[in-house]
């Protein structure tokens, strides 16, 4: 098989598509984060501030969803056809969610009236919450496996096989997670009472997520083995849970120095560090077939042809530079604090 | 019912929902940009207004055309898992491609263009502007390349068998300007910009109408009225040609929008008609010869029809794509006339004259919208049984794993939510004309405010 660098096609574009779902997850997961903690807010004008940090900003980070998708259709098409086929019914919420969330920021200041704004922002959170909570069911039920037979092809149940008790907990894990994330990001944008408040919500975001991912952990430990397999062949690798204790347990320390630009810094790196774990986990698979090893799909029977691959580096080569300018100039131009009366259209 | 036509009807409803967004986005784009540049160029501020104004309503429209189209991208694979696996090599980079070059763009610049009034220099606001203008463009082209290989697949060769056939890409380029790219391209573009140009020019007649906003109206709706006469006179070629292009390669499709059922015999060109198809007739007025004179200028030469084709190669709904068709070219050919006609008038200094002309552009809003989904009908219902011409069928292009139930399920909650998302749409829209385009821009200063009042004041 042809390779670049030392590493064959396939196996560049896994690099690909987990680059770009980690990219979506640090920068979606802040906005579903500040979204889950909406309600908590009281007052209207604090509503309005948290909008508005999120506001210029959340459609570039949907691209990477968007970006994300087509990578993933594109490279690995037989994974793509089983994982959305199989998961018929979360991934449909999953899209009336995204339908609300951006609905919800869009028209919730278009009018006055009390009982509109809190419509949507009643919508506008608990589509972050399940938005946040569907993406971890989604990952859990890839780790889980599930059982495929000869052609690729789910052969089990329906919506309720998806709530097994560890996609549920990972689910749980990733909406603390982003609350974590999101209270941070927050903080960066808000000032004054507001800030206080976000500050108190955030050691219970802290805690929340540290409780979680502790039972998490422990569940998966016990129960799926077949993830445990590469940890165990290869002890170096144990580096990367090392790692990514150092940077949750940084989290709180850097908190309680009100250091929130490093701790953003450090909470995106824990959504990176544990889907590169997870990347290690499933290498070179991607999905677990639960009943039949042998039909598991993974990244050499899912890719597509070497040419479209390289083709598709091609694109990322040239567009991936792009839209990181993009970003850094979009970013640039709203950092800061969030000020109701300069912004609006 | 079954999952087939289940995933079918959700697919066509969501697409045909979504679709009356993004040409709008275009449309609108476009003016935005012609707005914004002049009022760069000569600093007067109703042209500011005016650009300030429908970025507004642009916000509305964009906002349901991304949060709608997500949902294309992921019912390939939810509804489609075979043809996913069939056509991502091919389809999946056009999307990929989209998304990079051209969605990531206009999301990113939308931030500037909405919140960045007062946040970074005039000129810069402009350039944000056109790259959202632009990522549009380019967003359309990377879509329709898609769909237009699915019509005229090139650039591709088919590996493994069964279940495990699929179609890889051979040459990247041969399969971006397959036989039909470019003029499908652009024809949807202009399609966009009819329907951005004729919702602007239906909003500032209103005003007229009402005596608001008049000054400002009135340039507004000249500069849009030259956008949307050259607009729709140059779609009268594109469509020429894609229907061309049509007879060339999906003989049956063309044989489907005219009704011509001979297997090879000059075909005749009907104004409007009904089809039956047990009977293979036609009713209707009709030019006799006239489709064989349109691709061949005379009337002799014999066109392919769907009695050439074996039946179950054939698009079983005939009538509905005769029907599509040739609503979608009375449209186009209104159009015309009505921009036209109005482009005389303005030469006579007549164009605000007539309240039953201004009238007939408010109404007219709506007329490119219902082309271009007729159009698509057209184009989709005339390419079945096929979902990849001649290579793939739509009945095998399904989810094994999908059940009846499942589509049930989802194309109820589709129904429900975009019925609510019409709805608000609909008064989101209503509500920001009504409130027309002085309503809350900052006055910085006094000066400003004073022409602003001199620029509105009504005649």
């Amino acid at each position: 098989m042809e390779t670049l660098f030392g590493l064959d096609y396939p196996t560049w574009w896994f690099l690909v598509v987990g680059g770009l779902f980690s990219g979506y997850a640090i920068l979606d997961g802040f906005d579903f984060g500040a979204g889950a903690w909406h309600m908590f807010f009281k007052k209207d004008s604090s509503r309005e501030v948290a909008l508005k940090a999120i506001d210029p900003t959340w459609h570039g980070n949907e691209v990477w969803l968007v970006i994300g998708g087509g990578t993933l259709f594109a490279g690995f098409p037989v994974f793509y056809g089983t994982l959305f086929s199989a998961m018929y019914t979360p991934f449909i919420l999953f899209l009336l969610f995204i339908i609300f969330r951006g609905i919800s920021i869009k028209f919730r200041n278009m009018e006055d009236m009390p009982w509109w704004r809190k419509m949507w922002d009643w919508s506008y959170s608990i589509s972050s919450i399940m938005l946040a909570f569907l993406l971890g069911v989604v990952l859990g039920n890839i780790l889980n496996g599930m059982p495929l037979d000869e052609n690729f092809e789910y052969i089990g149940g329906g919506f309720f096989e998806f709530l097994n008790p560890f996609s549920i907990l990972v689910g749980v894990t990733s909406l603390a997670l982003f609350m974590m994330h999101g209270a941070i990001y927050l903080l960066l944008k808000t000032e004054g009472k507001l800030y206080n408040r976000i500050q108190v919500f955030l050691r219970a975001g802290m805690a929340f997520f540290i409780i979680s991912y502790i039972i998490t952990t422990a569940y998966g430990l016990i129960n799926l083995d077949h993830l445990l397999v590469v940890f165990k062949e290869n002890q170096i690798l144990f580096v990367i849970p090392f790692l990514v204790f150092l940077s949750i347990a940084n989290v709180p320390r850097l908190a309680s120095k009100e250091k929130y630009g490093w701790a953003f810094i450090f909470t995106s790196l824990t959504i990176a560090l544990l889907l590169v774990i997870v990347a290690f986990e499933l290498y070179p698979r991607l999905l677990w077939s639960n009943d039949v090893q042998e039909n598991s799909i993974t990244i050499y029977n899912a890719a597509a042809s070497t040419k479209t691959l390289k083709i598709m580096m091609g694109f990322v080569a040239v567009g991936g530079p792009l839209v990181l300018l993009y970003s850094y100039f979009v970013y640039r131009t709203f950092w800061g604090k969030v000020d109701l009366n300069t912004e609006g259209y | 019912m079954d999952v087939e036509i289940l995933s079918r009807i959700q697919f066509a409803f969501t697409v045909a929902f979504h679709y009356i967004y993004p040409p709008l986005s275009i449309g609108i784009g476009l003016l935005m940009v012609v707005f914004e540049s002049i009022y760069i160029r000569t600093k007067k501020k109703e042209y500011e207004v005016l650009a300030k104004f429908w970025t507004k309503i642009f916000a509305i429209t964009f906002g349901i055309g991304v949060v709608t189209g997500i949902v294309m991208e992921f019912e390939f694979g939810t509804n489609w898992a075979t043809y996913s696996r069939y056509v991502g090599d091919i389809f999946g980079s056009a999307l990929a491609a989209e998304g990079i070059f051209a969605f990531a763009l206009e999301s990113s610049a939308l931030g500037i263009l909405l919140f960045g009034w007062n946040r970074v220099k005039p000129w810069v606001h402009l350039v944000a502007t056109w790259a959202v203008f632009l990522g549009s463009m380019f967003s359309a082209v990377w879509i329709v390349v898609a769909n237009s290989w699915q019509q005229t697949p090139a650039g591709y060769h088919i590996v493994g068998e069964g279940m495990q056939a699929r179609a890889e890409i051979v040459d990247f380029w041969a399969m971006v300007f397959n036989p039909s790219s470019v003029d499908r391209l652009t024809h949807v573009w202009l399609g966009a910009f009819l329907a951005g140009a004729f919702l602007i020019l239906s909003v500032h007649a209103f005003y007229i109408i009402r005596g608001r906003f008049v000054v400002m109206s009135k340039k507004a709706f000249k500069i849009t009225l030259i956008v949307a006469a050259v607009s729709s006179l140059a779609q009268l070629f594109t469509g020429h040609n894609s229907a061309e292009g049509v007879s060339v390669n999906q003989p049956a499709k063309l044989a489907a929008m005219e009704g011509h059922f001979k297997a090879n015999a000059p075909a005749d060109l009907y104004l409007f008609g009904w089809v039956d198809k047990e009977k293979q007739e036609v009713t209707g007025l009709k030019l006799p010869g006239g489709l064989t004179f349109m691709l061949h200028q005379d009337f002799e030469t014999p066109v392919t029809g769907l009695n050439a084709f074996p039946v179950e190669d054939r698009p079983s709904q005939v009538n509905a794509v005769f029907q599509f068709y040739h609503l979608m070219v009375a449209i186009g050919m209104f159009l015309i006339v009505l921009s036209l006609f109005a482009l005389l008038q303005w030469k006579r200094g007549k164009l605000f004259a007539s309240k039953w002309l201004l009238w007939t552009f408010v109404f007219t809003a709506i007329l490119p919208q219902l082309a271009n989904q007729f159009g698509w009908f057209a184009a989709e219902m005339g390419r079945q049984p096929w979902v990849v011409y001649g290579l793939l069928r739509t009945s095998d292009a399904l989810s094994k794993s999908v059940q009846a139930n499942q589509v049930l399920f989802s194309l109820l909650l589709f129904f429900i939510v975009y019925a609510i998302l019409l709805l608000l749409f609909i008064y989101l829209m209503n509500k920001a004309i009504q409130k027309g385009p002085l309503s809350d821009i900052d006055f910085d200063e006094g000066s400003l405010n004073k022409e602003i009042a001199n620029v509105i004041s009504k005649k």
